[in-house]
């Protein structure tokens, strides 16, 4: 008996790991280095008026979503109806990261679709996008009062997850 | 069925043609040479298992840009290697660094192989102490 034991234990230690890594959700999920550090400095031209210029100080003060986004990005158009209501409601301001796209093309879009952004950095050339570690549009950052980065959510946002990942991360001063 | 083969021949040289940043971003050989070695060790986070060397997507050719602008500002590899994982973790290097965190990376084979040389040893030290004339027990 004892000379099987210790394979045994070998054994269901491997499917252990084997069952947490296919639970593990979305492989490219990665954890955000990000999370408990002050959100990455930038200063960018605004998506609407180049003359204008965004940067990280203009999102502190308040919980904040920071919202990566593109208009060859499918999954952001999956998540653009959830945005709007989200901007809608009050319940947090919502800045945009226009990553690597045209900038007549993401004005269209916006007024096609509505514009749920408080304001959009224009990120021509993916240089902010590096510096917030962005690798795949749409990401969602939880920025708290402070400018610390407090949750990063990779993929569309909707109603469950919101609940979920960010409305329990902030507590009670995301309302007002 | 000779058509097939050159069909298939030909597949092959076409995605040859389309090789990804041929160019030469230096013109110091040394240099180009160390830009080649750094982007074949970094991983391309939207497609994972490619290096960002091997892989066409926008994002890979933000970073060979930004590791090409550093190695012309005198960052050392280092310095460049800890640029990326500031920004995208550890996971980005293929080659990840000993360091607190990736120690066990490193060490575990060295250990693995260590317990597999110490179990062998018992093995054989517990088969040769059987007496040879008498191989019921190996049987039982």
């Amino acid at each position: 008996m004892n000379r099987y034991l210790w394979p045994l234990i070998a054994v269901v230690a491997l499917l252990v790991f084997l069952v947490m890594g296919l639970r593990h959700g979305d492989p490219r999920a990665l954890p955000s280095p990000f999370i408990g550090k002050p959100a990455p400095q930038f200063e960018l031209p605004t998506l609407k008026n180049p003359e204008v210029s965004i940067g990280t100080e203009h999102m502190t003060g308040n919980y904040a979503l920071v919202n990566v986004w593109a208009t060859w990005c499918v999954m952001c158009r999956a998540e653009h109806g959830f945005l709007l209501d989200l901007a809608e409601s009050g319940a947090i301001p919502i800045y945009g990261i226009n990553w690597r796209d045209s900038r007549p093309d993401a004005i269209r879009w916006l007024q096609e679709l509505g514009d749920p952004y408080l304001a959009s950095a224009y990120d021509e050339d993916g240089r902010v996008g590096i510096d917030w570690g962005v690798y795949g549009a749409p990401e969602t950052f939880l920025v708290d009062p402070d400018g610390t980065v407090i949750y990063k959510h990779l993929g569309p946002l909707d109603p469950a997850i919101w609940q979920r990942e960010f409305v329990s991360r902030m507590n009670g001063g995301g309302a007002d | 069925m000779q058509r097939f083969f050159v069909l298939l021949v030909a597949t092959f040289l076409m995605s040859s043609a389309a090789a990804i940043d041929t160019d030469k971003r230096f013109d110091d050989p040394e240099l180009q040479a160390r830009y080649e070695q750094l982007i074949s060790e970094v991983r391309c986070l939207q497609c994972q298992n490619q290096s960002i060397k091997d892989s066409n997507v926008s994002l890979a050719a933000d970073l060979r840009r930004e590791i090409a602008r550093m190695i012309e500002e005198g960052k050392t590899d280092d310095e460049i290697a800890e640029f990326l994982v500031v920004r995208y973790g550890e996971f980005a290097l293929y080659r990840p660094r000993t360091t607190g965190k990736t120690l066990v990376l490193w060490l575990a084979p060295f250990l693995l192989v260590l317990f597999g040389i110490y179990a062998l040893a018992r093995v054989v030290k517990h088969r040769t102490s059987l007496p040879i004339d008498d191989d019921s027990e190996i049987k039982g």
